[in-house]
């Protein structure tokens, strides 16, 4: 799995069927000190992610064993919104509550 | 299935269902001689290791099913601490 | 998933019996920030996708063999999932 932050939305009308009511939601994979990559990829939400928000993805034929996803076409999909990222002993990250 | 180092910690309150019970870590891929090869990934823990440990781990979708009744949404699960390892 | 953009369609005769009367299509992935050049995809279309279109490409093989109807697993693993009809991203120009 990779950290990647939420960026965007992407909005489809002509989609699959089976993607309807799910968020697809344009993310940035960081590095796992948060360093940004330059890589984007779109994934699927299932943990009600929001922008700026710090997400684990899950990629390839993991991605559809989210307890949410049946029969869902995916190859990505965003499993957790991350809380706190401790690296070496060192509290790298932590999620603003305030909002 | 391949060597790694825990080298960090990663809590998240929100989570897949599925994934309750499991930690997830920061293990950095590493070779036999324990020098990293590669970009640290996030790793479901299923075997009570800690931080600083030598594991082995499963990638892809092998990944999905380290326990018997569930799967897990999981691209890189850790199934393994090594106790020793010998190299030529 | 990866984001592209229809650049043409692809013809076969010959080809295994899975890809029968399927349309494909040749997808170049759309760089939201660094500027390499990607290796174009080739997807079967499922939305009715046209040259032109900015679309979503998905690449799991179970995925696809489930929403191409197949009861068993085929050598096919891109779809074209999705037309997108717009992307809100504040920092890249998608």
């Amino acid at each position: 799995m990779e950290l990647a932050r939420v960026e965007g939305n992407v909005v489809a009308t002509a989609k699959s069927k089976r993607l309807e009511g799910y968020k697809l939601l344009l993310v940035q994979l960081l590095e796992p000190d948060l360093k940004e990559t330059n890589k984007f990829v779109v994934a699927l939400d299932t943990v009600g992610a929001g922008e700026g928000e710090v997400v684990i993805i899950v990629r390839g034929s993991s991605a559809r064993q989210s307890e949410k996803l049946t029969n869902v076409p995916t190859d990505t999909s965003i499993v957790a919104i991350v809380d706190t990222l401790e690296m070496h002993g060192k509290v790298l990250f932590r999620k603003h509550h305030s909002e | 299935m391949r060597l790694g180092r825990i080298i960090g910690k990663v809590w998240a309150t929100v989570k897949d269902p599925k994934l309750d019970g499991t930690t997830l870590y920061i293990m950095q891929p590493v070779n036999e001689a324990d020098q990293p090869t590669g970009m640290p990934v996030v790793a479901v823990d299923t075997v009570g290791s800690g931080e600083n440990d030598l594991v082995y781990w499963v990638g892809g979708g092998d990944a999905t099913v380290p326990f018997e009744d569930r799967s897990i949404p999981s691209d890189v699960t850790i199934v393994g601490i090594v106790d020793h390892l010998e190299t030529e | 998933m990866i984001i592209g953009k229809v650049i043409g369609n692809l013809v076969a005769t010959q080809k295994h019996y899975s890809y029968q009367n399927k349309k494909l299509l040749l997808v170049k992935p759309i760089d939201l920030q660094d500027r390499k050049e990607k290796d174009v995809i080739i997807a079967v279309d499922t939305v009715d996708a046209g040259v032109g279109d900015k679309v979503l490409v998905m690449s799991e093989g179970n995925s696809t063999t489930e929403e191409l109807g197949f009861e068993r697993r085929q050598p096919l693993r891109s779809i074209v999932i999705a037309v997108i009809d717009h992307i809100e991203h504040h920092n890249a120009s998608g």
